[in-house]
Parts: structure tokens; sequence; C-alpha cells
């Protein structure tokens, strides 16, 4: 059953969103907000969708407003991905 | 700089009249999208114009080469022209002006032409074979300045705005300072855009922007509404010729109204996003009321952007009360996106159609669709009926993608 | 005052690369290797080559914009250093942005007009909304460096960098402190290419080396390229209280006027706005050093131009140059970058030479500077500027 893995989503945030550094995105950044890694609404909503695409589901509108951090995106796109199977 | 002569193609009726009709009767016409098939896309609701160029007057080979956009513009110049009473034939050329604003340009031709060739999207090398004579013309966009410009026979200086959803003002405030710069004595200016085709409509669903109500397509556009949920795509045009007063007042034109003020500033801030303390579109307010020399308080009407997204309205709201003071609560306010859908760069220029038709009938069109009062929209919004009112200055307010703010500020008497 | 450049061009990706190699006559027309063009009937152009927007871009923007925005940015940061201006350092409201555009973020919208053809409304990004619309660079400019005075956009093809400094002229007399200018170009994808060839002005040519030959007689239409510049046009009496470092010139004169339509009697409207535009600068056109022009190099518009050239100089009356024929046509950059190639052309006293003409028609009685730069004591300057559909622009630039 396909998984949504912290290396998959750096992976789709460096080319939805680009990046300023290329070390932004390395370590510990499970909780460290979207904003903070320097990734506006625009890159959240072009990740969200290259995610839909990747993994081949739809996922509901309001999720990009409640995801801030990559822990809780992580959490809530696997366990969507989880229901859909 | 008065405004001595409107036109219109609008969503629910071609022309001035069937579009003030429209808007004073606070009816509604945004439905499901019937320009393509929209099964695929989530919002499938838009603000369409029955728009029809041979039967609006323009020739086979005008048709033809020419983009939705820029059709619905020479139709609206037309009818501009004819209502302002000039004989475009009896004035030197080079001392008329022409500026046209559109945000998206000739989308519909660029993408149907697309279409053909690639081939459904399959050859990134599209196949040049199949490209029709003015497929250039749809890629530039100044060809539909040039196209307005031809109505007239316009030898003075010939321009398209195209500042995204603010190109509708920012077009006219160009060509009123074309005019008081001593370069023209007359413009034709407005704006129009034809943006209802599977990229745009994609586009906006990529960022969410749009109303999603498909079940609902009838009153989907609900600005300030507690329950909005993004704007409804519409396209349409509006043409004015403009006039310098002096030069009106000698042939005895009667104005719809006077630019008196006018002026832009950016948010410099995002290109899509809004701050909740809408600072910099106060500023602009600030800036056009100086200009038209009136103060808070002599604000009647303010035909506000009002698209019906959740930011916007909030954003808005803001402005309003931070340039407007008190005013801001008492003054009422309207967006008529909610009955001709938001229109990207015409929208400005029909809202400025609206405002001049407001003061010359001295009546303010609704908000439609307004039933549930947001506490953080809590101005009055002018809901569902229209209001008699005594208007001598009216605001209009526009806001768009990269971060545009405009206002302008239109006067009914010279005093 | 106009006091700082930036440059991104086929001929250089800074203003002294630029400026050398128009002054050597080097031209940087070669075939097309962005994309495969055999199968196309025009295969030259002018490539910004080696141009890595992630070097002169932030990284989050890049994936956001075209490549058009890209090089706007990039010559837009350039223009800005030069003239040493900190937009920090400035009223937040006193400065703006104002750029030509033409075709807007072609490559960016190409691809995304594919993706939903091919693959569904879905697969279409979240930055279309952004990208491909005509204010996008303006946008992105304003948003980089905090100019939040009025920003503004204007389309007239290959006239839109003298029109949008003719508009940057007009906010710094209404008050603006500074205003970034000009404008950049980049549709050299297949879509753009096969939309420009559809004008029926391309030269069909392969050797980049004659390809684009305007007042030649074998002129066959012009070769187009990607790029253009940015200028920094300051208030003239604010620039010279902050000891700006480079003042370049000055807008003395600005005209803009359009052809009448199709089938009317009346003339072409060039020669109005290059008697409008010395008028404007209270100049008699002896006292204009070298004429930028507008070169279309389709024989009926070369002959429109040269008339209405000498109608104003008289025959062989003036020297006239378009080191266009290095670049290509650059659209939305075009008249942008022949403002800076001008200003340097003041700077140093010398006029840049036009490439590629072999064999001028006699009959347009025009002074071509060919074969090699020309030196010259110029005190003002006159460039030209022509749109498809109609547009005409004239700008006399003062030393």
């Amino acid at each position: 059953m396909p998984e949504l893995t912290l290396e998959d989503l750096k992976r789709i945030l460096r080319v939805a969103g680009g990046e300023d550094d290329p070390e932004t995105l390395d370590g510990d950044i499970l909780d460290v907000s979207f904003a903070d890694l320097g990734y506006d609404s625009l890159a959240m909503l072009e990740t969200v969708s290259r995610i839909e695409r990747e993994f081949g589901t739809s996922l509901p509108d309001e999720l990009v407003p409640d995801m801030p951090t990559p822990r809780v995106a992580l959490d809530t796109i696997n366990s969507r991905l989880r229901a859909a199977a | 700089m008065v405004i001595v002569g409107v036109g219109v193609v609008a969503p629910g009726g071609i022309g001035r009249k069937a579009f003030w009709d429209l808007i004073s009767a606070g009816r509604t016409a945004t439905r499901p999208i019937s320009l393509f098939g929209a099964s695929g896309f989530r919002s499938r609701i838009a603000a369409e114009c029955d728009f029809d160029p041979l039967l609006e007057g323009l020739s086979p080979q005008e048709a033809r080469r020419m983009d939705r956009a820029a059709q619905m513009a020479v139709v609206g110049a037309r009818e501009a022209v004819a209502d302002s009473g000039l004989d475009f034939e009896a004035l030197p050329p080079e001392r008329t002006t022409v500026s046209v604003g559109s945000a998206v340009g000739c989308t519909t031709g660029l993408e149907e032409e697309y279409v053909v060739l690639s081939d459904g999207g399959r050859r990134w090398l599209v196949d040049h074979t199949y490209g029709v004579p003015h497929l250039y013309g749809y890629m530039v966009p100044s060809t539909i300045a040039t196209e307005v410009a031809w109505t007239v026979g316009a030898e003075g200086p010939v321009a398209l705005v195209s500042t995204g959803c603010t190109s509708g003002l920012d077009a006219v405030g160009h060509a009123v300072e074309v005019i008081r710069e001593g370069t023209a004595d007359v413009a034709l200016a407005g704006a129009t855009d034809a943006p209802i085709s599977p990229i745009t409509v994609a586009c906006f669903d990529a960022i969410k922007a749009t109303s999603a109500k498909n079940d609902e397509p009838y009153s989907a556009s609900r600005p300030f509404d507690r329950r909005r949920d993004g704007f409804v795509l519409g396209e349409g045009a509006a043409m004015f010729v403009l006039e310098e007063y002096e030069h009106a007042r000698r042939r005895g034109a009667e104005p719809y109204a006077e630019v008196a003020g006018f002026a832009n500033r950016s948010n410099a801030y995002h290109m899509t996003g809004l701050k909740p303390d809408g600072r910099e579109m106060s500023e602009a307010i600030d800036a056009a009321l100086r200009q038209a020399r009136r103060a808070p308080g002599d604000v009647d009407h303010v035909n506000a952007h009002g698209s019906g997204t959740k930011q916007n309205d909030r954003h808005e709201t803001a402005a309003f009360k931070r340039s407007l003071g008190r005013r801001a609560y008492e003054v009422p306010i309207n967006s008529i996106k909610s009955m001709v859908g938001h229109s990207l760069g015409a929208i400005g220029s029909i809202e400025i159609a609206a405002c001049a038709l407001a003061l010359r009938h001295q009546l303010v069109p609704p908000t439609a669709n307004l039933h549930h009062a947001d506490p953080e929209c809590d101005l009055d919004y002018t809901p569902l009926v229209a209001r008699e009112a005594r208007l001598r200055t009216v605001l209009s307010v526009g806001s768009g993608f990269g971060g545009f703010q405009t206002a302008m500020v239109l006067t009914g008497d010279r005093s | 005052m106009i006091t700082g450049l930036g440059v991104l061009a086929p001929t250089g990706r800074t203003v002294a690369e630029h400026w050398s190699s128009v002054l050597a006559g080097r031209s940087a027309l070669a075939g097309i290797t962005h994309f495969d063009a055999s199968s196309y009937p025009a295969r030259v152009a002018g490539t910004v080559a080696g141009f890595a927007a992630r070097e002169q871009v932030p990284g989050r923007v890049v994936p956001q914009t075209d490549r058009w925005t890209h090089l706007g940015l990039a010559a837009a940061a350039q223009a800005l250093d030069d003239a040493a201006l900190d937009p920090a350092a400035l009223p937040e409201y006193e400065m703006g942005v104002t750029t030509a555009s033409s075709s807007g973020g072609t490559e960016f919208g190409q691809r995304e007009i594919e993706a939903l053809w091919r693959d569904g409304p879905g697969h279409v990004g979240a930055y279309q909304s952004i990208a491909w619309f005509y204010a996008a660079t303006t946008g992105q400019i304003s948003i980089r460096h905090g100019m939040r005075g009025p920003c503004g956009v204007l389309v007239t093809e290959q006239a839109g960098g003298l029109d949008a400094i003719g508009q940057a002229r007009r906010l710094v007399r209404g008050g603006l402190r500074a205003v970034v200018t000009g404008g950049t170009d980049a549709s050299l994808c297949p879509y753009g290419l096969v939309a420009q060839l559809s004008s029926g002005r391309l030269s069909t040519g392969t050797d980049p080396a004659r390809a684009y030959a305007p007042f030649d007689v074998d002129a066959a239409g012009h070769v187009p390229g990607e790029g253009g510049g940015m200028l920094i046009v300051e208030e003239a009496e604010a620039a010279t209280a902050r000891a700006a470092a480079h003042r370049y010139g000055t807008v003395a004169g600005y005209a803009a006027t359009f052809d009448p339509p199709p089938g009317s009697a009346r003339p072409p409207a060039l020669g109005r706005a290059i008697t409008a535009a010395l008028a404007d600068a209270g100049l008699r056109p002896e006292r204009i050093g070298a004429v930028f022009a507008d070169a279309a190099a389709v024989p009926e518009l070369d002959r429109q131009e040269a008339h209405a050239i000498a109608g104003v100089f008289g025959p062989y009356g003036v020297p006239v140059t378009a080191p266009k024929t290095m670049t290509g046509r650059l659209y939305a950059g075009g008249a942008a970058l022949d403002l800076v190639t001008a200003l340097l052309a003041l700077r140093d006293g010398v006029i840049p030479p036009t490439s590629g003409v072999r064999h001028p028609v006699d009959e347009l009685r025009l002074d071509l500077v060919r074969d090699g730069p020309r030196q010259a004591d110029l005190e003002h300057v006159l460039v030209l500027g022509r749109g498809f559909g109609g547009f005409n622009a004239a700008v006399v630039l003062s030393r």
C-alpha cells in the first residue's frame, strides 16, 4: 500500500516549491512549519497537487490550510491514503 | 475628464441597457458553464455572455480574425461611440487615444488553436502547418487595442494595459492621464476579457480560488456573505468615450460622470495573497480621494472589488474602514460580481460602467446572494435590493494578482 | 534621469558583455537549440545562452515563474545594483515598476496547456495563475524589491519598451522617486515560434549571418530573440542629491502614435511620432546624433521607416543603426535593450554597427552604420519602435 514518506515529501517540495538554500530541508524538519521552511500557500497547493497525481488520489480542499508542518501533513495524507485503499 | 459614452457587453444581456436592467434588478447571470464541456473541472460555474459576434454586427472576417475578447471590446466600443454623439471622422485622428485593458488577452483563441496544432496536447513540437494566419494576433494581446483603435481610426497613443484584475480600472486611468497631459482630447478606453476557457478555469481550480458550489450555480457568487467560497469566473467588456471636460461642454454633451480621481499602489507582498489590513488598497483610495478633492465624508457609494473569496472581502472591508473611517459604516457598498461574475481584466471597466449608470439613475445596484452576515464583513453592502440614493461621489476599487490595488473616484456633478 | 542599467540578452548576460559584443559587431544569432526546430521554416534565433535562473533569481520563485520573468528579475536586480539604489532606503510608495510585456509566460503556458489537454484538468499546476499572465514580471519585481507605488504593464509589442519608459517618465514627473522600467521576452518555445511564424514577418533564412538584414535588398523578415533590458529612472534632483554613480541620460522626448486602419488613404504615423518626440525634447533634427531604428526587415516596413527618417532628417541626414540585428527582435525586451544600447552609445561617443546587411537599398537613402562602430560626439539620440498592429513610439535620449 502506497505511503508518503518524509523523503517523498522533501523531494516533491523541492520540485514544487524550489529552494533558496540546498540545506533548507536537511535535518529534522518534521515539526518546522512550511512557512518557516519558506513555502507559501501556492507552493503548498502545488505540492499537494503533485502528491495527488503521484499517488493517484484526490485530497480535500481543506487540507492545505490545516497542514502547518511536515509531521501533520504526513499523518493527514497517509490516513487518507489508507482510507482510500 | 468626463465619460460621454458607455458601451457594455456583459453576462445577462448585451448592451448598456440590458446590463443596467440586470444589475439594478439584482438578478444574477451566473450559470453552469456552457462554453465548453466542463465536467472534469472543480468549478463548473461561470457568468457567460450570450454573445454572437455576427449578431452583434461584426463582419464574418472580423469575427474570424478576432479572439472573443477583441470581438466583445469592438462591440462595446461601437456602442460607446454611438452613445457619445461624437463624430470621430470629424476629429483629428492624432488627438484620439485608445487604452484597452485585458488580463488574459486572447487566451480563448490561443487555447483553441493550441489544441489543433498540438493535436490534443500530444505534440510538444506543434504543427505549424495548422497555424491560422492570425495566430500571432492571439499571442500578443495588443491586437485587441489595434482592433478597437481601428473602430475610430485613432492615431494618437494606443496601448493595451495588462495589470491583471485591475486592468479595467488602470486602462481608463491611463487614458485620463494621456488626455490630462495634453497629448489627446478624446479617448476610447475600457477593458475586455474572455477567460472562460479550459486553461483558465483549470488554473483557478488549482488554487481553489473559484466557487465550487456547482449545485447552486445561480447564487454561487456571494461577496461578503459568510458562506462565500470563491469567485465565479465571468467574461465581458465595457468601453467608454472619454473627453476633456471643456471639449465636451462646448458641444453640449451630457457626461455620465467625471473621472475625478485615480490612483494605484501595489502591496508588494504576494502574487495572490492579501494581508488582512488592506493597507495598500487604502493608500490607493486615499490618493484617489485627494486627487478628486473629496473627503471620506463625501463618498456616497462604494463599488467594491468584492470578488467573493474569503480573503478578498475581508481585506477590502479593512481597507474601507482604514480610509473612510466612520463613513465606511454609513455608505452603501456593493459588489456587482455577485451578478456578473469576475471577468478579470474586464470587470474594472464593467464596474466603472455600473458607477456611471448609478450616477445617472441615482440608484445603487445591490449585492446579490447576500443572506448570511459575516462578522468580519460588517459594513452595509446593499443586500439583495437596489437602493435609491443621492449620488454625487462614487468610489470604485480593484485588487488583483501581482499585488495591484487601484481606486477611482467618479463624480456626477462639477461642484 | 536614468541611473542604472541591466541586461540579459543574446549578446551578453551583463551590460558590459552586451556592449562589447555589439561594438565588435559580434552577432549572437544562431540555430535554435532549445528545441528541435528542424521542421519549422524559421530556425534561427538569438538566445540568452548560459543563463542559470537559480543563480540570479530566488530559488523559491524559479518554479513559480516563466523564463521571461526570470530574465526580468535578473535584469532588474542588475539595474538596481548598477544604480546603487537600495529600495529599502526609499519611501515604499515612491517607487514603482512599469514593464513592457508581449506574449507573457509563453513556454510555461505551453507546458501547462499541454498538461491539461494531454493528461486532464487536474494536471494544471498552482502557478499557472501567476506565471503566464502579462503582469507577472512587474508583480514579481515589485514584490522582490518592496516597491509599493504605482506599478503597470504596457503591451504594444516591439514598441513596448519605449512606451514603458514614457510611462516611467510620467510617474516620476507625478512625484515618484524611482521607477524600474524596461522589458524582457522569452517566446522561443515551439508554440511561441509557430505563433510568430503566422505573422508572416519571420525570416526563413538559415544563415544566421544573413537571416536578419533590414534595409537590405534581400530583406526577408526578422529573426526572433529573447532577453531584454531594465533601466532605473529616477527623479533628477533626487539622483543628484544621493550622488548617483551613473547618470546615463534623460528621456528628453517621448511620443507614441498609431497607424491608420488598413485601406485608409492616410499615411503611416511613424514620421509624426518622430517629430512629436523631437518637439517634446525641444530639439531640431540636426541635434540628433544617431537613430536606433526599428528595423523590421520587411521591405514595405523598411521603406516606411526610411521614408519617415528621411522625411525628418533629410536623405542620408543622420547616422542610422540597428544593433538588434545581432540579438534578433526581442518584442517586449527589444526597445528596452535598444534604450540601454543607445545610452551606452551616448556615454562612450560611439555608434554601434548594424550587422547582416550586405547590399543596402540605395533608394532608402539611409546613412546606415555598418562595417564597424562609428565614433561620434553624441549629445542626443533617437530610438524608434514599431509594434505589430500599428504601434509607433519614439524616444529622444539626451546625455
